[in-house]
């Protein structure tokens, strides 16, 4: 069995932030990643981030991603791609498969940074072909450079939906609509007035009741509910499309945290589900962190900002960062966390977060 | 299907360009990537028939979750499309409830 002081299983922003505080501290790292390419999804984002410069504001998510794996590399972190941890035993041992090979592992200090997955709302009609996630698009289109449709309708108006939206509009295509059944846009008023500024159409509290076709796609059904969800008999309107992009929320990947027993609360601002955790972002567990998504769905800048929690506490666990250090890199990290939870959207995910560290104390 | 000119992204850099076969149809993609990818760029959109319902399914998620999109890949059924790179020659085939048996009794 391979042993290492410290494990990160997920190369996206969370996992590779941890990576590196905790190299930078002169912890030896190894990375493992189901991916055949590093770095989560930050590489379909495109679009610039926004918050303050510490956070990087007014960067492209993919130049973020580039500089998080270039830093690592260089301090030396082993990432190690097509790898999917199966499962986290007692004492840190896991088992991996790395390509088609199981390889056995054990690791002082694990920081499971899986991210999340993508919610999904069944209608007649959902399983034809053109009916695709979010996250699809984006990849199709961001990374790969073909467009998943000619004329889509967007399920959902939170940060996805909308961000998404205008990005499938520089990609060529036709936006018909972005439809929610909620009463009020869901993501931020800066991403969704700039796809508003296009002529893009939004219907609020409107569901999709069905997609037409055969054999793919060829068109879908919006109808209003009324405010207790209920559909509203004689309100259809039917739109012209090729594809459904549903982008209705993300659900944090718990599962190996669930196996070693991690204790878990239900909070739904940040998810669902989500394993209980300290200001380390250290959980119940003692040795497994937690950043990123699966810690409580946000965003790729608080994700980074907990991977860099994590590694420091990690490191200083291990005896590579002094008491001191740790807690003025710490305060300093904490702040800044504070800046990226503020506002009405933020504080929402703040007392979730809340909910979380309590947890651990009772 | 192909963009040629992103906004953001500018001209993408695709590569090598390889042909494959696609039930028995000559088509051609580029080089490592996703076989999902390619088949999207000649217009082909489903994948499989359900085991069943014989009901079409296509790329849901993209990226090697959901096995939506799953097909007969060099003769290996319940292949995932979006994450297997193409290479030269791939003989990629439409795949029909559990595909073919390929275990060697």
């Amino acid at each position: 069995m391979r042993r290492c002081e410290m494990i990160s299983i997920g190369a996206g922003p969370a996992g590779l932030a941890g990576a590196i505080e905790a190299a930078r501290n002169g912890v030896e790292v190894v990375v493992f990643d189901e991916n055949e390419r590093p770095g989560g999804q930050l590489f379909k984002q495109i679009h610039k981030f926004f918050g303050s410069g510490e956070h990087r504001a007014g960067e492209r998510g993919f130049n973020i991603g580039t500089s998080l794996l270039d830093e690592a590399l260089k301090l030396g972190v082993e990432v190690s791609l097509n790898s999917v941890v199966l499962g986290i035993y007692e004492g840190g041992a896991m088992n991996v498969m790395v390509r088609d090979r199981i390889e056995q592992v054990k690791a002082e200090k694990i920081l499971v940074a899986t991210g999340a997955s993508e919610n999904m709302v069944p209608f007649p009609g959902w399983t034809l072909p053109g009916v695709i996630g979010a996250g699809a698009a984006q990849t199709m289109a961001n990374i790969h450079g073909v467009r998943p449709g000619k004329r889509l309708l967007m399920v959902g108006s939170g940060n996805v939906g909308v961000v998404v939206s205008y990005q499938m509009l520089q990609a060529g295509c036709e936006v018909v609509a972005i439809i929610d059944a909620a009463p009020e846009v869901g993501g931020y008023g800066v991403h969704a007035a700039k796809v508003a500024r296009t002529g893009v159409p939004f219907y609020l509290g409107h569901t999709i009741k069905n997609a037409h076709g055969k054999k793919w796609v060829e068109g879908a059904t919006i109808q209003q509910v009324d405010s207790s969800w209920n559909p509203v008999e004689g309100t259809e309107k039917t739109f012209d499309v090729d594809t459904i992009c549903v982008a209705v929320g993300l659900n944090p990947m718990t599962q190996l945290l669930k196996m070693v027993a991690c204790k878990m609360v239900f909070v739904p601002a940040l998810g669902g589900s989500i394993p209980a955790h300290d200001k380390n972002q250290e959980t119940s567990v003692p040795g497994i962190y937690v950043a990123g998504d699966v810690s409580g769905i946000e965003e790729a800048s608080s994700a980074i900002v907990e991977g860099r929690l994590a590694g420091i506490a990690a490191s200083n666990s291990l005896g590579y960062l002094n008491d001191d250090d740790f807690h003025k890199q710490r305060e300093t990290l904490l702040k800044s966390m504070a800046g990226l939870r503020s506002g009405p959207f933020g504080q929402k995910r703040d007392e979730g977060k809340q909910i979380l560290l309590q947890s651990m104390k009772g | 299907m192909r963009i040629d000119d992103h906004p953001i992204l500018g001209k993408f850099d695709n590569g090598k360009r390889v042909q494959f076969t696609f039930d028995g149809r000559i088509m051609e993609g580029f080089e490592d990537e996703p076989i999902a990818i390619a088949l999207r760029s000649n217009g082909v959109l489903i994948h499989r028939y359900t085991t069943r319902r014989d009901e079409p399914r296509g790329v849901f998620c993209a990226i090697g979750r959901c096995t939506d999109c799953i097909m007969v890949v060099d003769g290996v059924p319940n292949v995932r499309t979006c994450v297997e790179p193409l290479k030269e020659g791939t003989v990629i085939q439409t795949q029909v409830g559990k595909g073919p048996d390929t275990s060697s009794e």
